[in-house]
């Protein structure tokens, strides 16, 4: 097992705008699990999620399709 | 620096002081005081060169987070664009009482500090902001000089998070000192989208000295981790005492000097309520990161809660939870759903529930919220409330017994 | 081929309310944060921005046929200043000020990431104004106002948009543990008896 490749990309929640709505979970469930309150646990905790090469473009279907833009991609 | 520098001013020289009384070191708080015992502000010499000597220096930020405070200065100088330079006595920790004393005692030393940096980085604003016991004694503070009349002087609310920097920028911008989201540095970006320089009031008031009197003389005192001094606010019941003492004296000595008996007490907790509980020998370590690191623990911005002798650690960490539940602003979701089950978890702890599981619920609670918020409250209250569980381990085990070894009741 | 054309006119005009209910329905599930239909959130979310976008090429070309209809009548300004047509002026120009709402409602919510949330939900909330305006358009210009089948849809539309919107003002709507920014909290006792202790 290779670690994926990165596609340089960073994701960054926005914690005072997310609002659990809990689609980018849906969409990147590799990356995302969701809390017991609905918000998204990144695998590695913290606020930002460093995208793998190959999720790059659910990572940015994620950032569109939040209702609340609480989602960058950076 | 050596007495053959000494500055000369109106005929007599001054000399730079010796002790530990540095920032408290004029007999008043009015100018003329200031000016007898300081001297006037030194001249201009560039911003490269100020960014130099303070990190000669090694001036670390007093407002917790111990920063570097050259490589802050160097980043907002790096933008290019002329910024803005807050000086921030918010002091939002309740136990605090060092930065409201500097503004009383020393209100020339932050003016200084404030005038200085703005005027070496071309700063185009510079903001004063604090809490409304402070603002006469600042405001007669600022007509007292010529050259204060440009400084922006804000009243901020008494809350925990509204000393955040973000909070404090979103203060001044829209009147609400609540923490906001920040990818980039607000040394990149932040009141107006400019670059922004938020500095602890005593973090300006050691460069006012530093810029007087050079680095050599700031690391004259002071272990060679943590030179300079600082001040300490020591809590003991409702009683707080600040201290100006050298970087790295020890724990118990500060103690002492804020009037605790070093023997009479039980623990202490060292940086306020975002800071470490610490026990036993951890009260003869010195007071500097290097010093308190093996007991988890760092200066921060001073504070030193005593836990006297006969009292419960855990009641008392419950009850700070849950204050700080209560101070969360509320807007973020792990933030605002999670500290109240800590607090609810912490609570039960203290209250000697039965419940052998709540300390694993603890550390899963406090792991769930740390660093997911838009500023460390999470984070320090996880780390608080962590500490108690490893510092006052032995209890934990009888609590769950429903006994408790140090409070008879 | 004008008849062909007042078809087509009509045609398009119907399935555009009917799309417009749909993303109003689908709208309303995106804000409650829940699946819906079988479909995850973000699909929901999708299939409402979709619906949206197929509604509005729907009204072009309702509208476009419209103006090479000689019974309407129209010209151009009429398409964005309402109530100065000479067909039926009246129910002619809701259908102008609900493209007027339709045009601000999409190109705010295509560039939300720049003209910020807040402007994006105020603007938004027209969504709510557009699609009685729609509706009672259809009903006063229609040729097929009274026809059985038209009522039967219409009312349909209308009652899944009544109860959705019932919905939306319930308190069952709100999911719990949700963060509003402006949530207030006094500040405890500790901080109070501490603060006001005077400090020298
Ligand atoms: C490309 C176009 C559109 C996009 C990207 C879009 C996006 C959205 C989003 C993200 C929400 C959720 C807002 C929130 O949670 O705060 C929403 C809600 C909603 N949308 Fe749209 N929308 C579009 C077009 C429309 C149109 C044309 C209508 C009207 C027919 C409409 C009606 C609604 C309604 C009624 C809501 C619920 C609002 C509420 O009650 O808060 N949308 N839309
Ligand atoms: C929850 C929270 C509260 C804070 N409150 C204060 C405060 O009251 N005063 C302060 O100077 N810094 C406070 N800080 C630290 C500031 O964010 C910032 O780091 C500091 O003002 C920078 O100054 P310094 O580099 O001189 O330390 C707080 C930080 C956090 C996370
Ligand atoms: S989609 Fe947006 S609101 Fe929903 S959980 Fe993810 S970040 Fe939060
Ligand atoms: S983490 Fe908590 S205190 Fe900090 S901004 Fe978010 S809700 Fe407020």
């Amino acid at each position: 097992m290779s670690t994926p490749t990165r596609s340089g990309k960073v994701l960054h929640i926005d914690w005072t705008r997310c609002d659990a709505r809990g689609s980018c979970t849906e969409l990147l469930p590799e990356l995302l699990r969701s809390d017991p309150w609905g918000y998204p646990l990144p695998a590695g905790g913290g606020s930002d999620v460093a995208i793998p090469a190959h999720l790059a473009a659910a990572a940015r279907d994620a950032v569109g399709l939040c209702p609340v833009l609480a989602l960058r991609l950076s | 620096m050596t007495m053959v520098d000494a500055h000369v001013q109106g005929g007599h020289a001054i000399t730079p002081p010796t002790g530990t009384a540095r920032l408290l070191a004029a007999d008043d708080p009015a100018h003329a005081a200031h000016l007898a015992r300081f001297g006037a502000l030194p001249g201009r010499r560039g911003a490269d060169a100020v960014i130099a000597e303070l990190e000669r220096a090694g001036l670390a930020g007093r407002g917790g987070a111990a920063f570097p405070t050259w490589r802050k200065l160097a980043a907002a100088a790096q933008s290019g664009r002329s910024g803005v330079i807050i000086a921030n006595g918010s002091e939002g920790e309740p136990l605090s009482a060092k930065d409201s004393t500097l503004l009383h005692r020393s209100p020339h030393l932050v003016l200084d500090g404030l005038l200085l940096v703005a005027a070496e980085l071309g700063a185009a604003e510079a903001h004063l902001v604090t809490t409304s016991a402070q603002l006469a004694p600042i405001r007669r503070a600022m007509d007292q000089r010529a050259d204060a009349g440009g400084i922006r002087l804000h009243e901020t609310h008494d809350r925990f998070v509204a000393g955040e920097a973000s909070a404090v920028v979103n203060g001044i911008e829209r009147g609400r000192a609540i923490p906001r989201d920040h990818v980039v540095r607000l040394t990149a970006s932040g009141l107006g989208r400019r670059p922004t320089l938020v500095l602890n009031v005593e973090t300006l008031a050691h460069i006012a000295l530093v810029l007087r009197f050079g680095a050599d003389w700031f690391r004259s005192i002071g272990s060679s981790d943590d030179p300079g001094t600082r001040l300490f606010t020591v809590v003991r019941g409702g009683e707080r005492a600040v201290v100006e003492a050298a970087g790295g004296t020890l724990l118990s000595a500060v103690l002492r000097a804020g009037g605790a008996d070093p023997a009479r007490v039980r623990a202490v907790l060292v940086g306020g309520f975002h800071g470490a509980w610490v026990t036993g020998d951890a009260i003869d370590a010195p007071m500097s990161p290097a010093g308190l690191a093996p007991f988890g623990a760092s200066p921060g911005a001073g504070i030193l809660m005593v836990l006297p002798r006969g009292e419960c650690g855990l009641a008392r960490t419950a009850q700070i939870t849950a204050y700080l539940a209560e101070q969360s602003a509320g807007q973020c979701g792990p933030c605002a759903n999670g500290l109240p089950e800590i607090a609810e978890a912490m609570g039960r702890v203290g209250r000697r529930d039965r419940n052998s599981s709540l300390p694993r619920q603890l550390r899963e609670l406090t792991a769930l919220v740390t660093g997911r918020g838009a500023c460390h409250h999470p984070d320090g209250t996880a780390r608080m409330v962590l500490s108690a569980l490893d510092a006052f381990d032995h209890d934990l085990r009888a609590h769950a017994r429903g006994l408790c070894q140090e409070a008879a009741a | 081929m004008n008849e062909a054309l007042w078809a087509l006119g009509r045609g398009t005009g119907v399935v555009a309310l009917v799309l417009l209910t749909v993303t109003v329905v689908l709208g309303i599930l995106t804000r409650s944060g829940r699946p819906a239909f079988g479909l995850p959130r973000f699909a929901v979310t999708l299939v409402h921005r979709n619906s949206a976008l197929i509604g509005a090429v729907f009204v072009l070309i309702h509208v476009v046929t419209l103006l090479f209809d000689p019974y309407a009548q129209l010209n151009a300004v009429d398409f964005f200043v309402p109530f100065l047509g000479s067909y039926h002026p009246f129910w002619l120009g809701l259908g102008t000020v609900g493209l007027d709402l339709l045009i601000a409602i999409l190109v705010t919510a295509l560039l939300r990431r720049w003209i910020g949330q807040r402007v994006f939900r105020v603007v938004h909330w027209a969504a709510y104004a557009l699609w009685p305006i729609a509706l009672f358009h259809s009903f006063g210009t229609g040729t097929d106002a009274g026809a059985p089948l038209f009522i039967l849809l219409a009312v349909a539309c209308s009652a899944v948009v009544v109860g959705a919107v019932i919905w939306r003002t319930t308190t069952a709507f709100q999911l719990r543990n949700r963060t509003t920014p402006d949530r207030r909290i006094e500040p405890s006792r500790i901080a109070a008896d501490q603060k006001t202790k005077e400090l020298r």
